[in-house]
């Protein structure tokens, strides 16, 4: 044996061998050798539903491999549960934070590992210790704060400080980025920067090709529950990862020719919209879509997109204004009367609003038309149309099902979009209205999401996209607005916008491009 | 997933198999249940110092060991049946209605008024064709009015229909302990009890044989079963009551008006177990009585989560209650085992099916999906 190879054995602080897991009809792991070694940033990468998480949580105890072993500095280990890979040095920060936003960082960060003195909880050493830490990695994170006051970009260190003060070596971040605005991202990858120098090992878990290069020393590549390779980022390139995932050649780019516009199929006006919490979040908005073009609405999340679209599909009442829908006022009308006009809605959040979870394929593919002929005579369902346009949907929307009597919930995330996409758009529709359609999904779903958006404005339907992805505002839309707390500070011709022009529009900042102007 | 879509085209074997699966799957927990309850039944028996085998015998002869029996437990089933539907019906909406008893109560006192009452309101005999159905609806018509209004409360205002079917309930019994005490008591002098008169010869449904108290209820009961299950499963007001049920937020979106669907609901739930009073009064007691009702509606309650809130569900699991309720009596007779013993087992029976995990770890059952909530992110 040699030195070099000597050293490497050293410090290989994981590895799993033979990692097999299988649930009721899919393989989710099969066969799975991965190995991280100390202060590696170490990037698993795979489409949704390749096996990635099921992996990490086998790792974290949460599941039990089928067959498999897992190595911790070379020595076999049984991890039964999350509490033996916290004993093993493992922590893991989930994609949603498991934080309780009343109590203080502090608070947070010594649950389930409180420190007492007395009768008391010792917080000020708690509270030290973070400090410590915090200061120690970059963290920047005030253990005297409250959670629910914190961004998510911070919560997340939060999580970080946790698994930290739990002497974790091996971190593992579970789509860290997903929730993340762009300026949250960098600083993050900063973090893990930190940590890796420090001797920490970081499991980055991801589908997005961008980041494996920012931040990876290496990367693995999940497909279908196997591993199709491990490579170095300066080896590869993205189109060559994006193919690994997929597994096949995927176009990166929107392929589109120009729009040819038509008549006005929606018209917005002075629109003003509330919150749930009763502050003015859309104030003052008018645009309109015609037929055959894509009007994509950039902006960072929260600046009121979520409430303009309710309003307009009919889920929230406007404060005033007026929506006008294929010639119909349909201000303030029901979600009901407002998809008969031709509307056609895919939603934000899919899980909440898009699908009935535990209900099976088929009748959500019928969630808005379940009452109408052929699925309903009389007020009878009838079940063998259901059936028939389930099993037409599944197969022209390439939706990936053991069966359509399954449950929605046992679908992969782009699964589950392209169900709702199926539904949406094998209605007759003059208007599609879709809220952040590609969030969260893999590279394939993305691909196809993107086409068949195209392919709706190209056969003449309005489209209005509404995207905190810059690269998908401006990959897909003609023309673009960009909205800035609930207002729009400008709508720019798709073919003369720069990222850089819609970045400060983003921003708040127009009066810079007007002085440009005027110049 | 490596499954393509054209592998699934569903054929009628894979279907039947399916549902076949699904079906063990969904009564191996109560039956388990069930079990275990009677095995800790048996150990409290021992503790009392009497046999469990013998006291479990009696309960056996004396729930199905002869005609009489079996017609017995019918007439218990009865109308837990209605009620479990009732309240059945109301969870797959996503509502909880606990005041099946006080929409019970009411339809057996609108029942008892119109079978007693009506005619000489009226000034004219009824034939039975009308009379019966007129009774039997008046006291739907009642109960789903009790249901009605929790539901309008909360689809207007928000009001949790917990709380005011809980309310509703009190007013309700009282109400009926006013009407009964008061102005609907049984004027016949050597009548001391809180009921009304017997309702008239045309508002009764006759028994189905002579010397049995098994009546036309019970044969009912299983066709408004069929009802409730085609209802839900077959039409579009159910897609709507199941949609609003399992997700409100995905039924407004789709476009369904969910208060609309919360109040129907409601009020076929109360009209449910309005049915319920309304059939003991008009196929069994033949008036109503202040201590007829012994909780139908609570035990509802438990047969409809025993029953795993599916119609045919709530028929096996009010039979069980029925047959338990009706052998108890002979359970005592026979071994001095207090009757009470049987309360303690339909408790320990809820126990378990409300807390499965109990029961899955005793016989080491793993949940049917394997699934921890820590990893659903963000829409992914």
């Amino acid at each position: 044996m040699t030195n070099d190879q000597m050293t490497h054995e050293m410090s290989l602080v994981l590895q799993t061998k033979g990692i097999t897991k299988r649930f009721p009809g899919v393989l989710a792991n099969d066969h799975v050798d991965f190995d991280l070694y100390k202060g590696e940033i170490h990037a698993l990468l795979g489409e949704n539903g390749a096996g990635k998480t099921t992996l990490m949580n086998i790792i974290y105890g949460l599941y039990r491999p089928d067959a498999g072993a897992i190595f911790l500095d070379g020595r076999p280990v049984d991890i039964r549960s999350s509490k033996d890979a916290i004993a093993h040095g493992i922590g893991m920060v989930h994609q949603h934070f498991m934080l309780i936003p009343v109590f203080t960082v502090a608070e947070n960060i010594m649950l389930g590992s409180e420190t007492v003195r007395g009768l008391m909880l010792d917080q000020r050493s708690v509270a030290a210790r973070v400090r410590e830490l915090s200061h120690q990695y970059g963290l920047d994170v005030d253990p005297d704060a409250y959670v629910r006051d914190l961004p998510v970009g911070v919560q997340q260190r939060v999580e970080i400080v946790k698994a930290l003060y739990r002497e974790a070596d091996i971190l593992i971040l579970d789509e860290p980025t997903a929730v993340l605005t762009p300026q949250e991202v960098e600083d993050l990858f900063k973090v893990i920067r930190a940590l890796a120098d420090r001797g920490k090992s970081v499991i980055f878990i991801t589908h997005k090709l961008k980041e494996v290069f920012a931040v990876a020393d290496r990367i693995t590549v999940m497909r279908d529950g196997r591993v199709v390779g491990t490579v170095r980022p300066q080896e590869t390139n993205e189109a060559q990862l994006a193919a690994m995932m997929v597994g096949r050649e995927v176009i990166l780019k929107v392929e589109k020719g120009p729009a040819h516009p038509g008549e006005e199929v929606l018209r917005v006006e002075n629109l003003h919209v509330f919150d749930d919490r009763g502050v003015e979040t859309v104030r003052g908005v008018s645009f309109f879509v015609r037929a055959g073009e894509v009007l994509g609405i950039a902006g960072v999340q929260g600046n009121g997109q979520t409430e303009l679209v309710e309003a307009l599909t009919g889920l929230r009442q406007p404060h005033s204004g007026k929506v006008v829908m294929l010639e119909h006022d349909v201000t303030g009308k029901s979600p009901r009367s407002i998809i008969e006009t031709g509307m056609a809605h895919i939603p934000e959040d899919r899980q909440r609003y898009g699908l009935v979870l535990p209900f099976p394929v088929t009748d959500n593919l019928v969630l808005c038309t379940y009452y109408l002929p052929p699925f309903a005579r009389s007020g009878m369902l009838n079940h063998e149309a259901i059936d028939e346009n389930s099993r037409e949907l599944v197969r022209k929307f390439d939706v990936r099902t053991p069966s359509p009597y399954v449950p929605v919930s046992k679908l992969s995330g782009g699964n589950q979009q392209k169900v709702i996409v199926a539904r949406e758009l094998s209605r007759p529709i003059k208007l599609l209205i879709a809220n952040q359609p590609t969030r969260g999904l893999d590279v394939g779903s993305i691909e196809y999401i993107h086409k068949v958006i195209v392919r709706m404005r190209d056969a003449g339907c309005g489209v209005l996209l509404v995207s905190a992805e810059l690269d998908e505002i401006m990959a897909l839309s003609d023309r673009i607005a960009v909205m800035y707390k609930g207002q729009i500070m400008d709508t720019l011709s798709a073919d003369e916008a720069t990222r850089e022009q819609l970045g400060l529009l983003m921003a708040g900042v127009k009066e810079e491009q007007d002085a440009i102007a005027g110049q | 997933m490596s499954i393509s879509a054209d592998e699934s085209v569903p054929t009628t074997k894979a279907k039947v198999l399916k549902t076949l699966k699904s079906a063990i799957n969904a009564v191996l927990i109560p039956l388990l249940a069930v079990f275990t309850a009677l095995v800790i039944g048996a150990l409290i028996i021992k503790a009392a110092g009497g046999g469990p085998l013998d006291a479990y015998k009696g309960l056996f002869q004396g729930a199905l060991g002869s005609l009489k029996a079996l017609s017995e437990t019918t007439v218990w089933a009865t109308p837990y049946i209605f009620a479990g539907l009732a309240v059945a019906l109301a969870f797959k909406g996503g509502l909880f209605n606990i005041g099946a008893e006080g929409q019970l109560a009411l339809g057996a006192v609108a029942a008892a008024w119109v079978g007693y009452a009506l005619p000489d309101v009226l000034g004219v005999t009824l034939p039975a064709v009308i009379h019966v159905p007129l009774a039997v609806g008046a006291g739907m018509l009642a109960g789903a009015i009790w249901g009605a209004i929790p539901g309008w409360l909360k689809a207007r205002t928000g009001g949790h229909e917990v709380i005011n079917t809980i309310m509703m309930n009190y007013i309700a019994l009282n109400m009926t302990s006013f009407l009964l005490n008061g102005p609907m008591k049984d004027p016949n002098p050597l009548n001391v009890v809180a009921r009304t008169p017997g309702i008239a010869e045309s508002a009764r449904i006759p028994p189905v044989f002579p010397g049995l108290r098994f009546h036309w209820g019970f044969i009912l009961a299983l066709l408004v079963t069929g009802i409730v299950w085609w209802v839900l499963w077959k039409t579009t007001l159910g897609f709507e009551i199941r949609t609003v049920g399992a997700n409100p937020d995905a039924a407004r979106y789709a476009g369904v008006s969910v208060s609309r669907t919360i109040v129907v609901t409601m009020t076929l739930s109360g009209l449910l177990a309005g049915l319920a009073g309304a059939i003991e009064v008009t196929a069994l007691n033949y008036r109503h009585e202040l201590g007829f009702s012994v909780g139908y509606g609570f035990d509802a309650i438990a047969i409809a989560l025993l029953g795993k809130v599916h119609p045919l569900g709530v028929v096996l699991a009010a039979l069980l209650f029925g047959a338990m309720r009706n052998g108890a009596t002979r359970m005592q007779f026979l071994t001095q085992i207090p009757v009470d013993v049987i309360s303690v087992i339909q408790a320990l029976i809820l126990l378990f099916v409300a807390a499965d995990a109990i029961i899955r770890w005793i016989y080491r059952i793993r949940a049917r999906e394997e699934r921890v909530v820590l990893t659903r992110g963000w829409g992914g």
